[in-house]
């Protein structure tokens, strides 16, 4: 393949291609100019056929709504060529490699998609009676039973939506644990590392607790001593994140673990890296007391352009009495949800959710574990490691590594390779852009200066890899030349250019509004 | 008239028992472009060191703290409509609020303008 | 592994590279005690056709609402959803995308976030809407939350019509952050009553939280609530379980809502065994900066192109960390797309018409109902569902039906299992869905097991 990113920029001196190009519709080729649905629509339109039943106003309460919603009317067509054109414009896995740091962007199957639509999975009602939904439970169940056997837990928390939602459910179970012990009032003090997702500070402050932040040493992991000096009989607990936010194991986790235990706290682990060490280390070994997974990140169920996701929460046998309902049992009758207080043997601490929890994830995840098996799983974070350690080894000696040594799933490089060029992180993503890669994680974690953390996961070939580390040495090349006007530019070929955030956060529009009223 | 500096990067004009406050050059210049600005009530009553304002950019949040303790006696309404109207220099319209000082004694601890600088320069 | 690129080749190439020996080698930092030796005790990896067969399985086991005369509701409502929604959810740039955190190449994801913030935006009659959140019991909690916030008091008082799976949530959140909830009892025999509302409103009340229509499907006149609310300085939080309703029945926001917290599945989601659902979230401009959740917000490209960016990023958690207005995260995401696309294909007309025949075939089963000895309908009002009371227990008599391959509705010791003076009351939910035939099926198996 012939090498065209030596000397020739494909882009014209001076400015962008696209001011150049203009085209009488305002679409460019491939790139479509598409409106708001608002501003397509018209009454009489419609992409729906149902029957104009007319209903009396008798037994609506005199609440019959006298004005429009206002929805434009658009038919079948109009809509599938709408979304289809919005969804062009979207960079997503299946377009290319997107290595987000601490996302786990990796391949989602469609054979997922299959059976979560499957009759029978996909269009049970959460109320119908248990005894029609037998299956369903036993899925659940199933699921839950891989999830402790990985993680070598014995209590498993399925209904939280989300990971920060299973961040809050770890915690309440934790605050009712104190409660239990009576410590509730004296003990309100959260230890939090300073590289911790923001979740974490902002779930603790959510139960009521207060946040202690630990420094890291310069090895970017938890300063032990720091941790230990800060441990006292007002200290409720840990939030750790391991492997942590700069993609390095935790060695002194179980000497972390034990300390915490002996100061009378409990250890909450935030496993949303867990895609380094799955089928390889088990976290109940480390001495967890409740960890929370992302199925939408180490399960492959699709990000979706945001969400949804699930958050299951593995529980010690300390917290283990304090999940919250809904919970299936499995007795000799079969499969039963428990999803009230009252009907609980233990002492839940509450409900998180509507209903019993994101089913349509675990059969995602469930399908996505059940095809990989228990050595496709160590495959995966084996290969998922031995990829960041490749991008490390391939790029530390021209872009700064931020900590020495091996990195896990994930590796962090701050910005002091661009000192002196004038160039940010921000602007070397957005080059990274024009070369058709989506840019890794930016200025997170917090604990190294314009952080680049750059997460590859197992579903990336070699050639792919490659490929990438070629155009990174490239485009930093390009940057310790000089020419930051290039980087300041960037993106140049994508369907927008940058846009003005402060003018969307000092007069924000957040929705479109008819032009006269 | 006479000013002085905290460690916070908000600077504090001290005008008979009347103190007028604000935010430096330096805290501006790292928040990036202001998108919003709350400023305190006047007849708050706040304690040196507690949250009086807020200021948002983009990308960042950060608290306005108290250097005195005092009641506000007006926040600034000016800045609180337009974000963009903050600067750091005391002398320009960008102050946050005024409050009447309940412990002169408070202003001890306060750096001049050459401490101030030095200690800007020293971090980095 | 057909998910896993590398061959044995591309892996000793890549170790080499890094200098490691072996694979062990990178895992150096684990404290070997932890490492395991081998895979742990679970199955091995098997082909696609084995995982269908495996899931395939556990379909087989249920007693799926698509083959049976289906009338259950209490939040979660079987609607038809067209064909193009899920085809357009499943485009790879739609369901592999991440958030948009790098807009210039997110524009899809933002424009149709923005659609969806401008639909739910009318529906409710509100001014400004949130990107969504994880379900219409969370966003309720979270409107609670909020309101505390705004007012800085700390008590919340919870129509007895609110959905208990709401009142959970909303009690879960509540109980770490010290807010007091007051909820009067509810009584389905007789209609709603503002009055035991608006006694429980004082001067240290940070809300009131309204459903309509409420658990046992009655429409509820917000506007006297509201007044009352207003009057002491608290804030009126409207909920609706139904999104549909709102094709047909007045706006909260036209009624003096100063937030809605609602469910959006009805439009583009199935039901999927309870999740994951779309959460609502519509509040004024005046309160937008305390809302919790992701906002996507209009501005301009550098070359004066009309484009689309998340917003107010500053109210949450990865900025402002504990001061956040909620440790929210993740959103809804692909199901508000769906919900977008299902409610663009609606269309005015389309979500007028919906809303009328739900109500129209809804009206039918309960006239039909109340012939049938044994049955008596609670409700003067509904949209779509409504309370009846049997001459039996609920549950037996839906265990009865189920066996005659009927799921007849939703019996409201589910939901309230301490009630036992409501132990005959079901929970029946018409939609569009439901055909003469099933209609008929429900009526006579009814009057067999009566």
């Amino acid at each position: 393949m012939a090498d065209m990113s030596q000397g020739r920029s494909n882009v014209p001196v001076g400015g962008s291609q696209a001011t150049t190009v203009k085209t009488i519709s305002g679409s460019k080729g491939l790139d479509f100019a598409e409106p708001l649905i608002f501003e397509m629509g018209e009454d009489g339109r419609t992409g729906v056929d149902l029957p104009d039943v007319a209903v009396s106003d008798d037994r609506l309460g005199g609440m019959r709504r006298k004005d429009a919603v206002g929805l434009p009317g658009l038919s079948e067509p109009q809509v599938v060529r709408h979304y289809t054109r919005l969804s062009q414009k979207n960079y997503g896995i299946d377009s290319g490699f997107y290595p987000l740091g601490s996302c786990t962007m990796k391949h989602n199957p469609r054979i997922n998609e299959k059976v979560a639509r499957m009759k029978g999975l996909g269009d049970l009602h959460p109320l119908q009676p248990v005894s029609t939904a037998q299956g369903a439970l036993e899925l659940i169940d199933t699921l839950a039973t891989w999830i402790k056997t990985l993680c070598g837990m014995p209590a498993v928390a399925m209904s939280p939506a989300a990971g920060a939602h299973g961040e809050l459910c770890g915690m309440m179970a934790i605050k009712a644990a104190l409660e239990d012990r009576g410590e509730a009032d004296t003990r309100k003090r959260v230890l939090v590392p300073e590289s911790a997702h923001g979740t974490n500070p902002a779930t603790a402050a959510a139960c009521g607790f207060s946040v202690d932040s630990i420094p890291a040493t310069e090895r970017g992991r938890v300063d032990i001593e720091a941790f230990k000096a800060k441990l006292g009989p007002d200290v409720a607990g840990i939030m750790l994140t391991n492997p942590n936010t700069c993609g390095l194991f935790e060695n002194d986790v179980i000497e972390i673990a034990d300390a915490i235990h002996d100061a009378g706290g409990y250890f909450y682990c935030d496993g949303a890296n867990f895609n380094a060490i799955v089928g390889r280390v088990r976290p109940g070994d480390l001495g967890i007391d409740c960890m929370h997974l992302n199925l939408h990140k180490t399960f492959s169920t699709p990000h979706g352009g945001g969400g949804p996701g699930a958050g299951p929460v593995v529980l010690s046998e300390a917290l283990a009495p304090f999940a919250p309902v809904p919970y299936v049992v499995h007795d000799a009758d079969g499969f039963k949800m428990i999803e009230h207080k009252a009907d609980s043997d233990a002492k839940p601490f509450g409900r998180l959710k509507g209903y019993h929890g994101q089913m349509g994830v675990f059969i995602r995840a469930l399908a996505f574990m059940i095809s990989h098996g228990s050595d496709g799983l160590r495959q995966a974070s084996t290969d998922a490691v031995l990829n960041a350690n490749y991008l490390r080894a391939k790029l530390q000696d021209v872009m700064s590594v931020s900590f020495d040594g091996m990195c896990m799933h994930e590796v962090l490089f701050d910005d002091h390779f661009l000192k002196d060029t004038g160039v940010t992180t921000l602007d070397f993503a957005k080059a990274m852009i024009d070369e058709g890669f989506h840019p890794m994680t930016m200025y997170f974690p917090l604990v190294v200066h314009g952080a680049l953390l750059m997460e590859p996961t197992e579903s990336e070939s070699k050639e792919t890899l490659d490929l990438y580390i070629k155009t990174l040495r490239g485009l930093n090349q390009r940057a310790q030349s000089g020419d930051a006007q290039f980087f300041k530019d960037a993106p140049v070929l994508t369907p927008r250019r940058r846009l003005d955030e402060t003018a969307a956060a000092r007069k924000p529009v957040l929705r479109w509004t008819p032009p006269d009223a | 008239m006479s000013i002085k500096f905290t460690n916070d990067h908000e600077w504090i004009s001290i005008d008979g028992d009347v103190a007028t406050v604000g935010v430096t050059a330096y805290a501006l210049e790292q928040l990036g472009d202001l998108v919003f600005v709350e400023v305190p009530e006047a007849g708050r009553t706040v304690a040196k060191g507690d949250e009086a304002a807020v200021v948002e950019s983009v990308k960042a949040a950060s608290e306005v703290y108290a250097p005195v303790s005092g009641e506000v006696v007006e926040g600034n309404a000016a800045i609180a409509d337009d974000p963009a109207a903050v600067s750091g220099d005391p002398a320009a319209g960008g102050w946050f609020f005024k409050i009447k000082l309940s412990d002169t004694s408070e202003l001890d601890g306060l750096m001049d303008e050459d401490a101030y600088k030095a200690y800007v320069d020293g971090l980095d | 592994m057909r998910y896993l690129p590398h061959t044995e080749e591309d892996r000793k190439a890549m170790l080499d590279a890094i200098g490691a020996s072996a694979v062990e080698d990178m895992f150096c930092d684990v404290p070997k005690q932890a490492l395991l030796d081998g895979p742990v005790d679970l199955p091995g990896y098997v082909g696609e056709m084995e995982v269908e067969r495996t899931f395939a399985e556990f379909a087989a086991k249920n007693l799926s609402p698509s083959s049976a005369p289906s009338f259950l509701g209490a939040g979660a409502y079987r609607h038809h959803v067209p064909a193009t929604v899920d085809y357009l959810v499943q485009r790879g740039e739609f369901l592999t995308a991440y958030t948009p955190y790098q807009p210039e190449v997110s524009q899809g994801t933002l424009q149709y976030l923005y659609e969806f913030q401008t639909q739910v935006a009318m529906m409710t009659g509100m001014e400004v809407a949130n990107a969504s959140m994880y379900d219409g019991a969370t966003a309720t909690a979270e409107a609670v939350m909020m309101a505390v916030r705004a007012t800085r008091r700390h008590r919340a008082v919870l129509a007895g019509g609110l959905h208990p799976h709401y009142f959970d949530v909303t009690h879960t959140s509540a109980h770490s952050l010290n807010i007091e909830l007051v909820q009067p009892d509810s009584d389905p025999t007789r209609p709603a009553d503002p009055a035991s509302v608006i006694d429980l409103i004082d001067d240290q009340t940070a809300c009131v939280v309204v459903q309509s229509p409420d658990m046992f499907g009655r429409i509820i006149d917000l506007k006297p609530i509201a007044e009352a609310a207003h009057a002491r300085g608290a804030l009126v939080v409207a909920v609706t379980t139904e999104i549909v309703s709102l094709g047909l029945l007045e706006a909260p926001g036209n009624q003096g809502a100063d937030i809605v917290a609602a469910e959006g599945q009805s439009l583009g989601n199935a039901l999927s065994y309870g999740g994951p659902y779309v959460g609502l979230f519509a509040t004024t401009s005046k309160l937008v900066r305390q809302m919790p959740g992701r906002v996507t917000g209009e501005t301009q490209d550098v070359e004066g192109e009309r484009g689309w960016v998340l917003t107010l990023s500053t109210r949450e958690q990865h900025i402002r960390r504990e001061k956040a207005t909620s440790n929210i995260c993740t959103n809804a995401g692909l199901c508000a797309l769906a919900f977008t696309i299902h409610a663009s294909l609606l269309g005015e007309e389309g979500l007028s018409r919906l809303a009328r025949i739900n109500h129209a075939n809804a009206c039918k089963l309960a006239d039909m109902l109340a012939g049938v000895d044994g049955v008596e309908l609670m409700n003067d009002s509904f949209f779509n569902e409504f309370t009846i009371k049997l001459s039996k227990p609920a549950e037996q008599v839906v265990e009865a039906l189920a066996e005659r391959g009927i799921l007849g509705g939703v019996p409201i010791t589910r939901l309230l299992p301490e009630r036992d003076d409501l132990a005959n009351f079901l929970l029946v939910t018409v939609t569009e869905t439901n055909s003469d035939a099933d209609m008929d099926a429900l009526v006579q198996a009814l009057g067999e097991i009566l």
